[in-house]
């Protein structure tokens, strides 16, 4: 299933750099994925800051972004680090915060794209935005090509961006605060967006504002965790007193 | 800075796990999509996890702080923005710029 030995021969780097046929996609990519890389970039400069005004060196940005690549989690990272929090804490939180992506197995169009590399690759990168992107409706004809590319441009100017921001928010002035607000506004555009993806399924967001309120009181500690634990068996009793009995115990 | 090779273990344990999540279901793709509650769950989780780290991102708020402020006013901002222009980029922009102008001005402690 090997494309080309152009690419098996980059292995060190997953990324895949398409051979003379697929560059036409790259251009295409572009158009497609301007604007979530448009929302990226100012999201990863105030990331790259936020990191450098936490006392964090500035490579460990880039290296954040370019490994771990998943916004949101890498937003909350930074205070678990700072905070000094035990590995397996960071291990149980980025699987909570992140469990979402199992979902996106269900429909992400991966049999469309050849080679092991660019497989692998593109469940590496497979952030929401690229999800959201690969699976919409005009996204249909698109070839592999064009979804590795997409989701490669998404990945660059994620950690592009936040290593700008890291190098450029020294020269922040220390009276200067309040970026990490970033975060919140994002999560409340993907709020808004999701839930009304919902199409009037009101209980569902009652459900996990009650969660949140409730760990919030009860787990101040270790809120997160206790937010989706509370949302996830809130979800399964609601689905079983709805009578709709799961194939799967 | 806190012990480099601490940090780098942290991102390398999020990078394992987040990688983890993202490509073994593709593995396990055929039992999970027959699976009713999956497809519930799949349907309901985004929206609910967006609210809850939403609220997580707001849980040292005190109404009785007038610091407060600067956050609640923020996310009017972006939550007004938002269902006027449906415009994500701009949202996010506008209210973390209200958030950053209050904090480092009105609300400076």
């Amino acid at each position: 299933m090997e494309t080309s030995p152009a690419v098996t021969g980059g292995r060190t780097r997953p990324v895949p750099v398409p051979a003379s046929a697929g560059r036409s996609e790259a251009p295409a990519a572009f158009r497609e994925s301007a604007g979530a890389v448009l929302g990226f970039v100012p999201l990863g400069l105030a990331f790259g800051a936020l990191v450098t005004q936490s006392g964090l060196d500035w490579w460990w940005a880039g290296l954040s972004a370019a490994l771990a690549f998943g916004g949101s989690f890498e937003f909350l990272l930074i205070g678990l680090v700072t905070a000094a929090a035990p590995l397996a804490a960071i291990a149980l939180s980025s699987f909570m915060v992140n469990v979402r992506h199992v979902f996106y197995a269900l429909s992400f169009p991966v049999h469309r794209i050849s080679g092991r590399l660019g497989k692998t690759y593109a469940t590496f990168a497979l952030c929401d935005e690229a999800y959201v992107l690969a699976t919409r409706e005009q996204a249909r004809s698109w070839p592999g090509r064009r979804i590795l590319w997409m989701q490669f441009l998404l990945h660059l100017s994620w950690a592009g961006s936040a290593i700008a921001g890291a190098l450029l928010g020294s020269l922040i002035p220390g009276n200067v605060t309040g970026l990490d607000f970033a975060l919140t506004a994002l999560f409340a555009v993907l709020a808004l967006d999701a839930v009304r993806e919902l199409r009037g399924d009101l209980p569902t967001p009652v459900l996990a504002l009650l969660s949140a309120l409730g760990a919030r009181v009860l787990f101040p500690g270790e809120m997160l965790l206790a937010a989706f634990g509370l949302f996830a068996a809130a979800l399964l009793a609601r689905q079983l007193t709805t009578g709709k009995r799961p194939s799967h115990a | 800075m806190p012990d480099p090779r601490y940090a780098v273990a942290a991102v390398l344990v999020t990078t394992a796990v987040t990688w983890g999540l993202r490509a073994l279901p593709f593995a396990a793709l055929t039992p999970l999509r027959a699976s009713r509650t999956v497809r519930y769950l799949s349907a309901r989780m985004p929206a609910g996890v967006m609210v809850i780290l939403l609220a997580y991102c707001l849980r040292d708020l005190s109404l009785t702080e007038k610091r407060s402020l600067a956050p609640l006013v923020a996310l009017a901002v972006t939550v007004g923005l938002h269902l006027w222009r449906r415009n994500a980029l701009l949202s996010i922009l506008g209210g973390t710029a209200v958030h950053v102008i209050l904090a480092s001005t009105v609300f400076a402690h």
